[in-house]
């Protein structure tokens, strides 16, 4: 399984980014293979609109079919996660990247439905 | 003549001297009040009247059709909004985003995106007594106040003759709304209170007017509490201060009860009749 984090860092012990469309960077990672990938999306801080769908359009490259964040996408975003069949799990913000994916884990986030 | 009332901070009494200065004015010459706030319009807490007119307002949004769609991209490259997004084999658009700017619409090479109405909101005309009163309502998810505000603007010139004075109540701040509310106009009263945030808020609206080349001048509401820093400001920049409204629990009271002021507390008749006198100045003291 490939899973996406929003984080405000680039390795485990980062914080999540609780926001979704301007968060600071993706983190991905590959369970099968434990490689680690990043994303700067540090640049959706100049677009005054449509930060939502614009990084939901970004994340669909990576091709994970899980994303871990925190407030979870607004509706725009939400829309084009739903394309994508990406599953959405919301509760992370306070977290960092490991304690994040040890919470989803043991299925302690909460899953968006409809995303 | 076009006036514009604004403020900069909101609940300084843009409402208050529009509905107030409107009525007034309107038992003399030709007055339409208009309320561009479309976002919480409110004037019409204050102004009733018989409803003459109602229309549904538009915009226009792209509409895809995949039949010939190449499936280029150019339509998400030229979007300043990221309202139209290219997903896989889909092209998907986000109305609420759209600024209806057609620029997808125009280069898109096989001419796939025409551009559809779709409903952002209501205007109302009423009459109430010797006054027209005009009201845009903004439907609940449309995030974009301009184009309503613009088509609003268009109704009252397409409908009352250039000599009418056109009294817009703006919506506060100084951000896009209140430049398309207030761009027009041939004077600005910038409404606020003697509070440091009014303060601080009137020289932002001040700033913003200043740029636009409008002549304008300031109301004093809630004269009384706070400080004495607004007047000073307005000495120091010379910049007319125009008229003070007293805080007073009358005032409140009338207010709260969705009444007029100025029949029933003389303070506010001196306001308005100086505010009036202000007006009929910039316009060269004629009256229509």
């Amino acid at each position: 399984m490939k899973l996406i984090f929003t984080t405000k860092g680039t390795d485990w012990d980062s914080p999540m980014d609780p926001r979704f469309g301007r968060t600071e960077f993706f983190f991905v990672y590959d369970e099968e293979t434990s490689a680690v990938e990043t994303y700067d999306n540090r640049a959706i801080e100049g677009e005054a609109h449509g930060a939502g769908p614009k990084t939901a359009q970004k994340l669909a490259e990576f091709g994970a079919q899980i994303l871990i964040t925190g407030n979870g996408p607004g509706g725009n975003a939400a829309t084009v996660l739903q394309t994508t069949g990406t599953e959405v799990h919301v509760g992370a913000g306070d977290m960092t990247v490991k304690e994040a994916y040890e919470a989803y884990q043991n299925g302690t986030l909460k899953k968006m439905q409809g995303a | 003549m076009k006036i514009a009332i604004a403020s900069g901070k909101g609940g300084t009494g843009k409402t208050t001297l529009s509905t107030n200065l409107a009525t007034f004015m309107a038992e003399s010459a030709n007055v339409v009040l208009t309320d561009l706030d479309v976002e919480e319009p409110n004037s019409g807490l204050f102004v009733q009247g018989e409803l003459l007119h109602s229309e549904p307002k538009n915009k226009m949004i792209p509409h895809w059709e995949k039949e010939n769609c190449s499936l280029c991209g150019n339509c998400q490259k030229v979007c300043n909004f990221n309202a139209i997004l290219k997903m896989g084999d889909s092209i998907m658009v986000f109305p609420e985003l759209c600024h209806g700017c057609y620029a997808c619409c125009e280069l898109c090479p096989t001419e796939s995106l025409p551009m559809q109405p779709k409903q952002m909101g209501e205007l109302k005309h009423f009459r109430a007594g010797d006054l027209d009163f005009v009201e845009s309502r903004l439907m609940i998810s449309e995030e974009q106040a301009v184009p309503l505000i613009k088509q609003t603007i268009d109704y009252v010139d397409a409908n009352f003759p250039a000599d009418t004075f056109k009294i817009f109540d703006a919506p506060p701040g100084t951000s896009c709304p209140v430049i398309e509310a207030t761009k027009d106009a041939d004077l600005v009263l910038l409404i606020t209170e003697p509070t440091p945030f009014g303060l601080h808020d009137l020289k932002l609206a001040v700033e913003t007017v200043r740029q636009l080349g409008k002549p304008f001048g300031v109301v004093l509401n809630r004269h009384g509490i706070g400080d004495d820093k607004v007047p000073a400001y307005c000495a120091a920049e010379g910049i007319p201060l125009v008229a003070c409204i007293p805080n007073s629990r009358k005032i409140a009271e009338t207010y709260a009860a969705g009444q007029l002021l100025y029949r029933d507390i003389p303070e506010v008749k001196a306001a308005v009749e100086t505010v009036a006198a202000f007006i009929r100045d910039h316009n060269g003291g004629e009256s229509s």
